[in-house]
C-alpha cells in the first residue's frame, strides 16, 4: 500500500500543473475575448485573389 | 399628412438606369436601388463603379480603396456590410506629441501599439477587413479585433506612418475610431479584475483535492488504511491554509473594516465562520482528535467566491459610468497669435482663444468674440433647434456650432464649466447609503447565532464538560452559516439580469436590481425617451405639384444638412433640375435659382419680407416670393405610451420633466392624466433638483432619460435608466440601459424585480429550516464533520435549484419569457 504515498504525490502534482496552466492563461489574457477567434477561424484563405484582380481590370 | 404618392414603399432591388423612371414618373411607379457598400436606399444621384451602384461618393471611395487593395472579400462575407458615414473630423491634434503619448499603449524602437474603439464594427466582414489592414498599408504590421468590445489593437511602424495617417486610413475605409476625453479603451482595461478569477481557480483546486482526501474518512477506514489518516489530515490542513488566508482574505478585510465603523455586514459572520472552521480543523489535526472540517471550509470558500463572481459580473460591451468626458473630443483648436494650434482639452486655460468650426463641440464656457454663432444646445438643454448667440454673449460648454467657424474666449476651465458642474454636484455625496436585504438581515442573523452558540457553551460548561462546550460552540457557528444567504441573492438576481438582458434591458449589476424593486416614483424625460429618434416624420403643410416638388428636391439635393436629407428622402423624386446661384446660409436656410424660379427654403427669421408671418416652425418653402408652405419634421412618439402610463399610474407616482418648450403639451395630456405633473423648460440642474425634492419627500425615484441633459438627474435618482435606440450609442452614466423598443415592458421588469426580492426572502426561510436541523445536533456537541459536509452542499443545491426555477416561473408570469 506504500505505493499510495507516491500516487497521492502524483495526483497533487498533476492538479498543481493544471492550476498553474489556468493561472498562466488567465494572466496572459487568453480568455479575455472568447468570441472573435470563433469567427476568425471561418475566414477563407485568399483563394480568389487572381480572379478578383481580373474582374477589376476588365470592367 | 400629404403623401407623395409613391404608393409602393417596398424596396425592390432591381437595378435599372435612373433616367428610365423619370420618363415613367407620371405613372408613379418607382424602383429603388440600394447601395452596394452600405445597403441604404439610393435616393438622389447614383454613383457607379465596376457595375456597382453607390449612394454617395463616400461609399464609392471605400469600395475603390478596397478593390485596389484586393480586399473585395469584404463584400463576400456579408451583403452590404458597410455603413454610410460622413466625416468632417479634423485630425490635426493627432500630430501633437503630447496627445499621441496619451493615446498609445506601447512604443518600442520600431513599432507602436494602439487600441481604438470603433463603434462601426458590427459584422464578420468588419473583422475580416480590419484584420487585413496590412494589405492597405505596409507600415501596419498587424491588427486584432475584439468584436464584443468593438476594439481594434493595431501594431504599426511609427517611423513609416504617423498616428494621424493611421486614423485617416481607418476613416477612408469607413471605420472611424471614436477618440474622446474619457478613454473607453483604457477604462475597460482597468475594469478587468482578474484577482477574483484566480481566487476561484485556486479555491476550486483546493476543494477538489480536499474532497478527494476526505472520502476515505466518509466511508470509514479499515485497519490497514489507518496509517493514511494522519497523512490525509495534514494534507487537508495544508490545503486549508490558502483557502482561508488567500481565497478568503477579502472577507476578513471587509469584516474588520465594517467592525471599525461599528456596523455589521454580511461578510462579518462569514469571516467568523471561516476563522472558526480553520481553527477547529487545525486543532483537531494537530492534536489528532478528529478529521477536521477542511472539506466544509474549502467548499464554503469556493461557493462564496462563485456568488461574488456572479454579483460582480457585468456587461463587457456596455459602459454604465460614462460622463461628459465621453461626449467631449480629446483636443480643441486654439488660436495663438492668429495661428491655429490643437491643444489637449485638459490644458485649456482661462483667456485662451478657441476656434470652433461647423459641427464642433464647445468644451468650456466661453464668450463669443467673432463670428455668427448658431449653437445646437441639445446636449445641455434637450432643445433641438439651434439658438442664435450674439457677440459678447456667454456660451455654455456642450453647445455644438452649426454654421461658420467662430472665435471664443474661455472664461472657465473645462473641469469647472456649467455642464461639468452636474457631475461635481454636492448632492451625490450625502446620498443615503444604499443597503441591500442581505446586509440589513446580517445584523440580526449574527446576533441570533451568537446567542445560541454562547448559551450552548454555557450549558456544557455548567455540566463541567469543557470538551463538549468547545465543540458545541464551534459547531453552532459552522452550521448556522449564512452561506445560503450570501448565495441566494446573487443567484436569483443574476438569473433576473439574464431575463432582462434578453428583452433589451441591461442592468448594471445585481445590487441595482434590488434598487429597481424599491422604486415608487417614476420620472420621464420627453425628447428621446418618449419620442424616438429613429423615424422622424416629415409633414408638409401646403400644396406642391409635381413640378414644384422637383424644384424643391433639386434645391435640397445640394445640402448636406440632416433636415434636407430627411425631406429629400420623403420627396422621392428621381429627377432634378439644374441649380444656379446656390447659396447656403448656415443655420438659416438655402436659396437658389432653379428652372427660372427663385427658391428659398429655411427658417422664418431670415425669410423674405414679402411673406406673411406664419406661426409654424420647420422648414418653410418660398418659390418666386410665393409662400408654399412648410415642412414639419416631427419626432415620432413611441408606440403604446397610453397603455404604459396607465399601467404605471396604478402603483407609481409618475411625472414628466422636459427640457423642451411646451409645444407638445396638448398631445402629452392625452398620454398623462391630469394628476401627473408635467414640467417644461427644465434645465439640467432643475431636473436634478426636482429629483432630490422628490427624494426628500421620502420617494425612491426612478428616472428615465436619454441625453447628457438628463445625466445629473439620472445620477441623483435611485435608479437611473438611459433609453437608447441603438445600444452602441453613447448613453450617460446610469444604473441600466433600456432599448427604446422595450419601453412598454417596463412594468413587467419592475414586477419581476419585486418578485426576485420575494424569492430571496423565501430562500432565506428554507435556509433557516436547514439551519435548525443542523443546530439541533450542534448544540448537543455531537456534530460529526460528515453531517456538516453533507448538510452544507445539500442546502446550497436546494437554494440554487429553488432560485433558478422560481425565477423562470415568475419571469413567465411577468410575460418576460422567450
Amino acid at each position: 500500500m506504500n505505493i499510495l504515498y507516491f500516487l497521492v504525490g502524483c495526483s497533487v502534482l498533476m492538479a498543481l500543473i493544471f492550476l498553474g496552466a489556468f493561472i498562466w492563461a488567465a494572466k496572459t489574457g487568453q480568455n479575455d475575448d472568447v468570441y472573435t477567434p470563433g469567427i476568425r477561424i471561418l475566414f477563407d484563405d485568399e483563394l480568389e485573389e487572381a480572379k478578383s484582380e481580373e474582374d477589376h481590370f476588365s470592367s | 399628412m400629404r403623401s407623395y404618392g409613391l404608393g409602393n414603399r417596398k424596396l425592390s432591388y432591381l437595378v435599372l438606369p435612373f433616367k428610365f423612371y423619370a420618363m415613367k414618373n407620371q405613372q408613379q411607379t418607382t424602383t429603388y436601388t440600394i447601395c452596394y457598400h452600405c445597403g441604404e436606399e439610393v435616393t438622389d444621384h447614383v454613383h457607379r463603379l465596376d457595375d456597382k451602384e453607390f449612394c454617395c461618393a463616400g461609399c464609392k471611395g471605400v469600395y475603390q480603396i478596397l478593390s485596389e487593395n484586393n480586399l473585395c472579400n469584404y463584400y463576400a462575407y456579408n451583403h452590404n456590410p458597410g455603413q454610410r458615414f460622413n466625416h468632417d473630423t479634423r485630425l490635426e491634434y493627432l500630430d501633437e506629441q503630447q496627445i499621441i503619448n496619451q493615446l498609445i499603449d506601447y512604443t518600442g524602437k520600431d513599432s507602436s501599439i494602439i487600441t481604438f474603439y470603433i463603434p462601426a464594427i458590427h459584422c464578420s466582414s468588419c473583422i475580416w477587413l480590419l484584420e487585413h489592414l496590412y494589405k492597405i498599408n505596409q507600415a501596419i504590421f498587424s491588427s486584432r479585433i475584439d468584436f464584443i468590445r468593438k476594439q481594434v489593437t493595431i501594431t504599426f511602424s511609427h517611423k513609416e506612418i504617423s498616428l494621424r495617417n493611421l486614423v485617416e486610413t481607418l476613416i477612408q475605409i469607413g471605420y472611424e475610431p471614436l477618440i474622446s476625453l474619457q478613454d473607453v479603451v483604457k477604462e475597460h482595461q482597468k475594469a478587468l479584475d482578474k484577482g477574483l478569477i484566480l481566487k476561484i481557480a485556486v479555491a476550486g483546486f483546493l476543494m477538489g483535492n480536499v474532497m478527494l482526501f476526505s472520502f476515505p474518512e466518509y466511508f470509514g477506514l479499515s485497519g490497514l488504511e489507518k496509517q493514511f489518516q494522519v497523512l490525509f489530515g495534514w494534507l487537508n490542513l495544508a490545503f486549508s491554509i490558502p483557502a482561508a488566508f488567500y481565497c478568503g482574505k477579502d472577507y476578513f478585510i471587509s469584516a474588520i473594516t465594517s467592525l471599525k465603523h461599528k456596523h455589521v455586514n454580511l461578510d462579518t459572520p462569514l469571516a467568523l465562520i471561516i476563522a472558526v472552521l480553520f481553527l477547529r480543523t487545525a486543532f483537531e489535526i494537530i492534536f489528532n482528535t478528529g478529521p477536521g472540517f477542511a472539506d466544509t471550509l474549502t467548499g464554503l470558500v469556493f461557493l462564496l467566491l462563485m456568488g461574488k463572481w456572479l454579483k460582480q459580473r457585468t456587461y463587457n460591451h456596455i459602459s454604465f459610468d460614462r460622463d461628459y468626458r465621453s461626449y467631449f473630443p480629446i483636443a480643441v483648436t486654439t488660436l495663438i497669435n492668429g495661428l491655429e494650434k490643437p491643444v489637449s482639452i485638459n490644458e485649456v486655460k482661462i483667456g485662451d482663444r478657441l476656434w470652433i468650426r461647423n459641427g464642433e463641440l464647445l468644451p468650456a464656457d466661453a464668450i463669443l468674440m467673432k463670428g455668427d454663432a448658431w449653437m445646437d444646445m441639445s446636449f445641455v438643454t434637450g432643445e433641438s433647434e439651434p439658438v442664435h448667440k450674439v457677440l459678447g454673449e456667454i456660451i455654455y460648454a456642450g453647445g455644438r456650432q452649426t454654421g461658420e467657424a467662430i472665435e471664443l474666449e474661455v472664461i472657465k476651465p473645462v473641469s469647472q464649466s456649467y455642464l461639468t458642474g452636474l457631475w461635481n454636484h454636492d448632492h451625490y455625496k450625502n446620498h443615503v447609503q444604499k443597503q441591500n436585504f442581505n446586509d440589513s438581515i446580517a445584523k440580526y442573523f449574527s446576533l441570533a447565532v451568537f446567542t445560541i452558540a454562547f448559551s450552548a457553551t454555557a450549558y456544557w460548561l455548567l455540566q463541567h464538560d469543557s470538551h463538549k462546550a468547545w465543540s458545541a460552540f464551534t459547531a453552532v457557528i459552522i452550521v448556522a452559516c449564512p452561506c445560503v444567504l450570501a448565495l441566494s441573492t446573487p443567484f436569483t438576481l443574476s438569473a433576473i439580469l439574464s431575463v432582462f438582458d434578453k428583452k433589451g434591458f441591461y442592468v448594471k449589476n445585481t445590487d441595482a436590481v434590488e434598487q429597481l424593486a424599491k422604486c415608487d416614483a417614476i420620472v420621464f424625460d420627453k425628447t428621446g425617451t418618449l419620442t424616438t429618434t429613429r423615424n422622424a416624420q416629415v409633414y408638409f403643410n401646403g400644396k406642391l405639384d409635381d413640378h414644384e416638388k422637383k424644384i424643391v428636391a433639386s434645391l435640397f439635393r445640394n445640402s448636406a444638412h440632416p433636415l434636407s436629407r430627411h425631406i429629400l428622402k420623403e420627396l422621392k423624386t428621381g429627377d432634378f433640375f439644374q441649380v444656379k446661384n446656390y447659396q447656403e446660409m448656415l443655420g438659416k436656410g438655402l436659396s437658389a435659382t432653379i428652372n427660372g424660379s427663385s427658391v428659398y427654403a429655411g427658417s422664418l427669421s431670415s425669410n423674405l419680407k414679402a411673406v406673411d408671418h406664419q406661426p409654424f416652425s420647420g422648414v418653410h418653402v418660398v418659390i418666386d416670393n410665393v409662400y408654399m408652405g412648410n415642412f414639419v419634421i416631427e419626432q415620432e412618439w413611441r408606440p403604446q405610451l397610453n397603455v404604459l402610463i396607465a399601467q404605471l399610474n396604478r402603483s407609481f407616482d409618475v411625472q414628466l420633466l422636459s427640457g423642451d418648450t411646451n409645444k407638445d403639451e396638448r398631445h402629452l395630456r392625452t398620454i398623462f392624466p391630469e394628476k401627473n405633473q408635467i414640467r417644461f423648460r427644465q434645465s439640467p440642474h432643475e431636473k436634478l433638483d426636482a429629483i432630490s425634492a422628490l427624494q426628500d419627500s421620502g420617494r425612491a425615484v426612478m428616472m428615465l432619460g436619454d441625453g447628457l441633459n438628463d445625466a445629473g438627474a439620472l445620477k441623483q435618482s435611485d435608479f437611473g435608466i438611459a433609453i437608447t435606440d441603438d445600444i452602441n450609442n453613447f448613453t450617460p452614466g446610469c444604473d441600466a440601459i433600456l432599448k427604446g423598443d422595450s419601453l412598454s415592458l417596463l412594468p413587467n421588469f419592475i414586477g419581476l424585480s419585486k418578485d426576485g426580492i420575494k424569492i430571496i426572502k423565501a430562500s432565506f426561510a428554507i435556509a433557516t429550516a436547514y439551519n435548525f436541523i443542523g443546530i439541533f445536533y450542534a448544540v448537543q456537541g455531537t456534530l460529526y464533520p460528515l453531517v456538516a459536509a453533507v448538510l452544507m452542499p445539500i442546502s446550497t443545491v436546494t437554494i440554487i435549484c429553488f432560485t433558478t426555477f422560481a425565477t423562470r416561473i415568475l419571469a413567465r408570469r411577468n410575460k418576460l419569457f422567450t
